[in-house]
């Protein structure tokens, strides 16, 4: 079965519903996958850790709780863009159902963007969920710690107070906390698109998972090779020929690994991150159009 | 397979295409201080296997949150030596922190050094005056390491110059280290008043500190400060500035009641 139904003949103008029902379709499919349990055991990390902080100062118990929460953000949205996406083809493999729906006729292409945005969906409202959990924790900490600073300030100046309130609030909330959980979601996408396209040509989900993994990893160093490769550095033949692959081949995540340095302070000048985000949408747009063609001329 | 092959050649042509934005984007994230930490093979061994893989894939900042609360467990033994090893680690793995190297430091120069000094299975006071100095050194290196990690946060030039000042009586250092604090825009106000009562300690550079503290008295009520009036007095008496010269104190009013804060 390949795919040789003409978007004409199929009704482009029926593009955006076919699509959304599908995407739909995997979204709900993905929920009674049962994914969302996940979020308790992130609630519970990033509530729990206090228990570890009773006699750390203020400044401390905010930097590692940010650390934790947006640590424990791209811990989970990591693994649910390649785990969920990389059970998506073979299940539906598996238990028949992709040919249901290309029998629709529905063009491969369409599918394929249909459980991308499904899994694009699931990780937005999961992002979404996870930094309301990190947010409310965060405000109700702050709250705490002004209410024990103004007890123990009792009777002191009101600029001292002031000052005491100001750099409580100071440690916790900074207005980059945002772009770099908007990056965290950037680069779940990149790896959801990025598994879709190991899965249109793997056989099995834990050929997909292990795949993207190894990606996922290489990708962390491809930073690396790169600046081996371009320094031009006196090395065999094969060693350049394969970190000039690793550098052509993988993207380099540690460009979307920003909320390391977002919870220690630095900001994200909005270049940067306009930059690193359009990176991310190029990835996930150009892994797509591969997986699409793979997947066109996949026999099922 | 002739798909396969098309999509390697695709992918290989993509990567070309997107190397040189890449390239720029490193640039300009590490010019922005981001992608500061070295994960090199002496990392590798602070951290052991697993930490290092973690630490590869994107989690530094998690690991060493777990790290700094060992090292805190470390401190409540009074392992010194450990806690060392772990802020040096935590640091490496999370540059970006001032406040790692902060407390790294305070718990060297302060913590470690008093209890080394305070050893009392060390019976030559000689021995354990090295061991404190060691200590002095550790955390002068953590603050060091920190500013050039950091050169954008004001705090770390004023925490040097405090441990300066107070552990190594290097006023001329601490004078400059305040001095470099004070030119950030979210210092600390004192800072600069700081250094120049470093300064008034430093031998050779008291009309240098005299000059600085006049400007700052001639400012405004606010920095009236006694302290300011005090040093100012005994400069003019130390350099024998003429008596036309000097500033007329007594003329003006000063704050007594402002000096709730350094």
């Amino acid at each position: 079965m390949s795919d040789s139904s003409s978007p004409a003949s199929l009704g482009v103008w029926q593009f955006g519903p076919r699509v959304s029902a599908i995407a739909a379709a995997t979204f709900t499919e993905l929920v009674r996958m049962k994914v969302f349990y996940f979020l308790l055991i992130f609630a519970v990390v990033v509530i729990g850790n206090s228990a570890f902080m009773m006699n750390f100062s203020f400044e401390e118990k905010f930097q590692m709780l940010k650390d934790v929460a947006l640590g424990a953000m791209s811990i989970f949205t990591s693994l649910l863009a390649i785990l969920a996406t990389a059970m998506l083809l073979p299940k539906d493999i598996e238990e028949r159902t992709i040919y249901t729906i290309l029998a629709k006729p529905v063009p491969r292409h369409e599918y394929l963007l249909g459980k991308l945005v499904g899994v694009l969906f699931m990780l937005f409202l999961a992002t979404l969920i996870m930094s309301a959990v990190f947010l409310v924790v965060l405000w109700i900490r702050e709250r705490s710690e002004i209410a024990a600073a103004l007890a123990q300030l009792q009777g002191a100046s009101p600029a001292d107070i002031s000052a005491a309130v100001e750099s409580i609030r100071k440690s916790t909330f900074n207005a980059n906390l945002l772009p770099g959980i908007i990056i965290i979601f950037t680069k779940s996408a990149l790896l959801a698109s990025m598994t879709l396209l190991v899965s249109s040509f793997a056989t099995s989900s834990i050929f997909g998972i292990i795949t993207s993994f190894a990606v996922y990893f290489i990708g962390h160093l491809q930073a690396t090779a790169r600046d081996f490769w371009l320094s031009g550095m006196d090395a065999e033949w094969w060693t350049r020929l394969l970190v000039a692959l690793v550098a052509l081949i993988f993207p380099d995540l540690q460009a979307f690994s920003l909320a390391d340095d977002v919870v220690a302070g630095t900001a994200i000048p909005a270049a940067i991150f306009w930059k690193t985000f359009a990176l991310g949408g190029v990835y996930v747009f150009v892994y797509y159009l591969f997986a699409s063609l793979i997947f066109a001329g996949r026999e099922l | 397979m002739k798909r396969k092959l098309l999509v390697l050649g695709l992918l290989l042509l993509f990567g070309g295409l997107k190397l040189p934005f890449e390239l720029r984007l490193d640039v300009a994230q590490r010019e922005a201080y981001f992608r500061g930490a070295k994960l090199d093979l002496s990392l590798r061994e602070q951290v052991g296997q697993m930490g290092f893989f973690a630490a590869l894939s994107g989690f530094r900042s998690f690991i060493a949150s777990l790290l700094w609360i060992e090292a805190h467990t470390a401190w409540e033994k009074t392992e010194w030596g450990r806690m060392a090893g772990l802020f040096d680690t935590v640091t490496t793995l999370q540059p970006r922190s001032a406040l790692y190297w902060d407390m790294a430091a305070w718990h060297m120069a302060w913590n470690a050094s008093i209890a080394a000094f305070e050893d009392k299975s060390q019976p030559s006071e000689a021995l354990r005056i090295r061991a404190q100095r060691q200590y002095f050194k550790l955390g002068r290196e953590f603050l060091e390491k920190g500013i050039r990690n950091n050169p954008d946060r004001p705090d770390l030039y004023e925490k040097l110059a405090i441990l300066l000042r107070d552990k190594y009586e290097d006023h001329c250092g601490a004078a400059d280290a305040f001095a470099k604090a004070a030119t950030f825009p979210d210092a600390r106000g004192y800072v600069r008043r700081f250094a120049f009562y470093e300064l008034a300690k430093c031998p050779g550079r008291e009309r240098e500190a005299y000059e600085g503290l006049k400007k700052l008295y001639l400012e405004g009520e606010s920095e009236r400060l006694p302290s300011v009036v005090s040093m100012i007095g005994k400069l003019e008496e130390t350099l024998d500035i003429p008596a036309a010269e000097r500033l007329n104190l007594q003329s003006h009013s000063t704050q007594p009641s402002t000096l709730s804060h350094p």
